[in-house]
């Protein structure tokens, strides 16, 4: 039985020094191996016309190039696409790209389903699945049509990124790297529930913007809305940001979900300001999209502009995001979902 | 960049030596060592078999007041900790974090629900002394995988329910646990309910559970992660 070649792209610099001096090459074939995989628009080891014809034999018969095209690719009327990648044996991971007046955005997974069983996630409907390499995730930006226009990405697809941090880490130092995709590290934001420890070394060994999914400052509420808060309670998670430094160029945000009845109160407004206190961050409100069996429903708009206004009141710089995408499934886990149960 | 401040050290690793490491079924394993904390049942420590991999969360599934320590835990054949940790020796050494977490349960009527090794919060909970009230509803795929069946029986007599997905032969009830809660005219709407085990079970129960009107605030989970 043919095993399937373990691919190039994905790789660190480090990692295809290792390989180019496994093969008795010298070192600056990494580099040249390097720029054909993240530099320039080719998708085969054959196309890499500055080896030699023996090296690039030599190297498609131990590697794949390691890129995937999206199986399917839906457009919103907002001009938002989300976009299927196949993975593994019928597994499906979602990606969207959402443009913005100058911006491009592309939202990625860094996981196919997810642990964490959030109440109100669609994704974690799927359970988890397994976990996505740095370059299945880096291939999620360098696969889709608007790659050469990207100019933000965000980590709030399938999965808990702090989950699977190595590759994450390793997905981010491609993108930030000269070698790599030389984007700059402010131009990446890695959204997490907050898994403490994870979290201390992101900081610690990456400079990505955080940004942390809060939904209620109240712990118990907490726990009936995400398991995490058993393990690492939302207050932990705060501790430890307010020994980092986000006064600079760095940012820290609070994602925070509105529930009808449940979230958005006066009580709410005020233990958030308690908890955030002394933080230079922004919160970010973000309208909930019903998801089947979630017995949550968003408030009205008027009920989400007092809030925001509350919060802006009270010194916590707050704003709605926008709905992007919602006649094409763009909130993550509902495509790849629909997919799967029709596999 | 980083803060002058000590990062939070409950999450450091300390050694401690293995007083014992049994098979109590097929790839599962029970191992213990010497308690140097306490602990409020249903927490759990990290922990790893060389201080410098990174380690693995189990709840604890001894008691609060037995002088041993010990979880609960099922060998992944690709798994970095598992095969070392069950090749392990009485007075080797393996590297264990401070207790944390808040999966806790007062004397309220609460049910538990649990598939395969999740039954250890539960089990905890039962050595510590916190039964009144509770039932506990534990899933497995083999009858072979009731850890503790025997005392568990003996203390909660008609509230331990076992269901077995697989193998229907013994008299336990012949399904999942949600084919279980699916077959039940009420559930008590006003206990607490609490949720060990993977995610999708965990997602899978607690939509069934507000589907048959238990009140989402009421349901607590704990995942594997």
């Amino acid at each position: 039985m043919e095993t399937a070649k373990e691919p190039l792209f994905g790789k660190t610099l480090n990692e295809l020094i290792q390989l180019t001096g496994s093969l008795g090459w010298p070192k600056f074939t990494a580099g040249q191996i390097a720029d054909w995989l993240y530099k320039k628009p080719v998708g085969s080891i054959g196309e890499m016309s500055n080896l030699s014809k023996k090296n690039r034999e030599l190297l498609a018969e131990l590697y794949d190039f390691g890129t995937t095209l999206p199986a399917k690719v839906q457009v919103s009327a907002d001009g938002t696409k989300k976009y299927l990648f196949v993975t593994g044996k019928h597994q499906f991971i979602e990606t969207a790209m959402i443009p913005d007046d100058n911006r491009t955005t592309v939202c990625v997974s860094s996981q196919v389903g997810c642990k964490m069983g959030c109440l109100f996630c669609m994704t974690a409907k799927q359970g988890f699945q397994g976990q996505l390499s740095a370059g299945e995730i880096v291939n999620q930006i360098h696969s889709i049509e608007e790659a050469e226009s990207v100019s933000n990405i965000v980590y709030m697809g399938m999965g808990e990124p702090f989950d699977n941090l190595d590759e994450v880490l390793k997905s981010i130092e491609i993108l930030t790297s000269e070698w790599g995709f030389g984007m700059s590290p402010r131009r990446i934001t890695v959204s997490s529930i907050g898994i403490v420890p994870a979290m201390t070394r992101f900081l610690q060994e990456s400079e990505a913007h955080l940004a942390i999914s809060l939904h209620t400052p109240f712990d118990e509420q907490r726990k009936s809305l995400m398991p995490v808060q058993i393990a690492y309670p939302i207050r932990e998670v705060v501790e430890e940001i307010k020994k980092w430094d986000f006064s600079g160029q760095r940012r820290v945000s609070f994602e925070y979900i509105l529930f009808k009845g449940l979230n958005d109160t006066a009580l709410h407004v005020k233990e958030l300001s308690r908890l955030l206190n002394g933080i230079k961050c922004r919160i970010n409100l973000i309208r909930f999209h019903p998801v089947p069996g979630t017995p949550l429903v968003s408030p009205d708009e008027e009920t989400i502009l007092h809030f925001k206004n509350q919060l802006n009141d009270k010194g916590i710089f707050t704003s709605v995001r926008a709905s992007r995408g919602q006649d094409i499934y763009a909130a993550c886990g509902l495509l790849s979902t629909k997919e799967q149960n029709s596999v | 960049m980083q803060s002058t401040k000590q990062n939070l050290n409950k999450h450091e690793l300390k050694p401690v030596r293995i007083t014992s490491n049994s098979e109590i079924s097929p790839n599962v394993f029970v191992i213990s060592w010497k308690r140097t904390s306490d602990f409020e049942p249903g927490q759990v420590i990290k922990i790893s078999a060389d201080e410098h991999e990174p380690p693995r969360i189990y709840s604890i599934c001894s008691g609060n007041r037995e002088e041993e320590m010990y979880v609960l835990f099922n060998v992944k054949p690709a798994g970095i900790l598992t095969p070392k940790l069950a090749l392990m020796k009485p007075g080797e050494e393996i590297f264990v974090s401070e207790p944390y977490g808040n999966f806790s349960c007062n004397g309220s009527p609460a049910t538990w629900i649990a598939t395969g090794t999740g039954i250890a919060p539960f089990y905890s909970m039962i050595r510590s002394g916190n039964i009144k009230n509770k039932k506990l509803i534990h899933g497995v795929s083999y009858s072979n995988q009731f850890y503790f069946e025997d005392q568990l029986k003996a203390t909660l007599g008609d509230s331990y329910i076992c269901c077995c997905s697989r193998d229907h032969s013994g008299a336990h009830f012949p399904g999942r646990i949600t084919d279980y809660l699916l077959a039940q005219e009420e559930l008590p709407k006003g206990d607490k309910y609490y949720l060990c085990g993977q995610a999708l079970m965990v997602v899978e129960v607690r939509d069934l559970l507000i589907q048959k009107g238990v009140p989402y605030g009421q349901i607590y989970a704990e995942i594997f992660f």
